[in-house]
């Protein structure tokens, strides 16, 4: 006869099992990239210009493109983002076209990112004859996190209570004036955790800025959005494959620098989750 | 003086058919309850009043609703909703501070001055018997206060606004019985300048307070009178058996 008690020791084992099969790739990366890349960290390795074809200085001109990448996706991205969210969650009714957009953002999280980079190269490399260029590279970038911010800020529209809609429309209030008052105050944090996260996105991959924006080896600084740019994950990419006899200090300590990069920006997105849930008020 | 008139009025939610012909006068400066089993169309009726039912996709309605003559479906929305206040089943304060949920709604027509909507604040806490208690904590949250307060709140937010009417939807089935006291003096006392429509499912509620009665039965107006007459001696069996508990 079964045990119960025995199939739930076993059940609970393979439980166990498989969260711990989870947890052990994530510490491995971590712990590998710390241990290998930590001793290459230091002022000058943050803050010196490639030298020797990349084999010694540092990787500032790396962190200077990704920053400016980043922060132009997240112009593009944001307002258009934030906009078609409050059109979808407080506008929209639902029919064949809200339902069609509605597909075309969950599809278009699904585009592997190398169909971005060649999409940018077509559109605003080529047509738009923007070039190789931090502009097309950022916009690029920002068509791709375009349906994470979108996702996130309509989920977060949609978590405040429409009884608060309706009490600001019974007292007078116009729909923009419950939107803008009311809705939108409500779900900034929620707006910000998933604007953070695609930052982070951003930030880390290659295949969208392969085309439109990252140099090979450029050992100064963009002077304008129509320059070409260094990048971290190219950069990486680059040390790893394409130059022979690159300190594996170098390489680790890119990789480290990028990682931090991106966990900074999740950690900032889940204080400001953290903050909202003990402040909210409902 | 006759402040609603409502003929023929049918309202649908998709296939559902929630208020079926009703025709009724609501006079001014009076309280009219309206009482009825759940799923009776007394909440919709309310919200067909100030156009909140247009919020769902689905509501259909004909018929028409005229307020002072006008047709509110030819009405400014807005203005329409800020001459009919609307208090509702639980308290609902924004999440804002208790000074500013009393200002929300002057606010939104533009009224910047601080002195003047302090003094609107004030004006509207004391008719909603609300000052005292929190004159010395307006800047903290709505949401410190207790169930009864943020109901006086809320009936303090809708008076700020100066409507000419004011619809109670159920305004006590989250509170005690002191606190139901205390919304039901303010409703007796606010009939004076207001035009009262309160809904509830507590009868004695309609019968204690109302100036007269109406009930509502599956989207029917079954009976509409003067709520003594509605207590003693109605004239349809059904509000009879409802009124004297046999369902309900």
């Amino acid at each position: 006869m079964r045990n119960p008690r025995r199939t739930e020791k076993i059940a609970f084992f393979f439980l166990l099992l498989a969260t711990l099969l989870i947890v052990v790739p994530v510490g491995l990366i971590v712990v590998i990239i710390i241990q290998k890349g930590l001793p290459a960290i230091n002022w000058q390795f943050l803050s010196d210009m490639p030298r020797q074809g990349m084999r010694a200085g540092g990787i500032f001109p790396a962190i200077v493109g990704t920053i400016y990448l980043v922060a132009g996706a997240i112009i593009f991205a944001l307002p258009i983002g934030l906009l078609a969210a409050i059109y979808l969650s407080e506008y929209s009714r639902e029919n064949m076209l809200t339902r069609l957009i509605k597909l075309a953002i969950v599809n278009l999280a699904g585009v592997p990112s190398v169909v971005y980079g060649l999409f940018g190269l077509a559109l605003f490399v080529v047509f738009f004859k923007f070039g190789a260029s931090i502009l097309s590279g950022s916009l690029t970038l920002g068509i791709m996190i375009l349906p994470i911010i979108i996702t996130a800020s309509r989920e977060a529209l949609e978590s405040v209570p429409s009884s608060f809609r309706e009490v600001s429309l019974s007292l007078g209030a116009s729909k923009w004036q419950t939107i803008r008052h009311i809705v939108l105050p409500n779900a900034i944090p929620g707006i910000l955790t998933g604007t953070i996260l695609g930052l982070g996105r951003a930030a880390g991959e290659t295949a969208p800025i392969l085309f439109t924006v990252a140099a090979f080896y450029l050992p100064q600084l963009p002077h304008s959005i129509f320059d070409q740019a260094m990048a971290l994950p190219y950069h990486l990419y680059v040390i790893s494959t394409q130059v022979p006899n690159v300190d594996e200090k170098i390489r680790y300590g890119t990789a480290f620098v990028l990682l931090a990069l991106v966990l900074v920006m999740n950690l900032i997105a889940i204080v400001i989750r953290t903050r909202f849930r003990k402040k909210k008020k409902w | 003086m006759v402040k609603f008139k409502i003929r023929d009025l049918d309202v649908w939610f998709g296939p559902t058919h929630a208020i079926k012909q009703v025709n009724m006068e609501i006079q001014s400066h009076e309280i009219l309850s309206v009482i009825g089993p759940s799923n009776s169309g007394k909440t919709t009726f309310l919200r067909t009043l100030n156009r909140l039912s247009d919020l769902h996709a689905s509501f259909r309605m004909s018929g028409i609703v005229e307020m002072e003559r006008v047709d509110t479906r030819g009405m400014d929305v807005e203005t329409l909703r800020r001459k009919i206040g609307m208090v509702f089943a639980l308290p609902l304060p924004l999440p804002l501070s208790i000074f500013e949920n009393v200002a929300y709604g002057i606010r939104m027509q533009g009224v910047k001055n601080r002195k003047t909507l302090e003094e609107k604040v004030e004006e509207a806490l004391q008719q909603g018997y609300l000052w005292d208690e929190v004159k010395d904590r307006l800047d903290e949250s709505a949401f410190k206060l207790s169930g009864g307060q943020q109901q006086r709140l809320c009936i303090a937010r809708t008076l700020a606004v100066q409507p000419e009417v004011i619809l109670f939807d159920e305004p006590c089935s989250g509170l005690d019985p002191i606190s139901t006291a205390k919304v039901e003096d303010a409703m007796v006392e606010l009939k004076k300048k207001y035009t009262i429509i309160l809904v509830t499912n507590n009868v004695k509620q309609a019968a204690r307070v109302g100036d007269k009665t109406a009930f509502f039965l599956s989207g029917e107006l079954v009976e509409l009178d003067r709520t003594d007459k509605i207590f003693t001696a109605p004239q349809d069996q059904r509000t009879e058996d409802y009124i004297s508990g046999k369902f309900g």
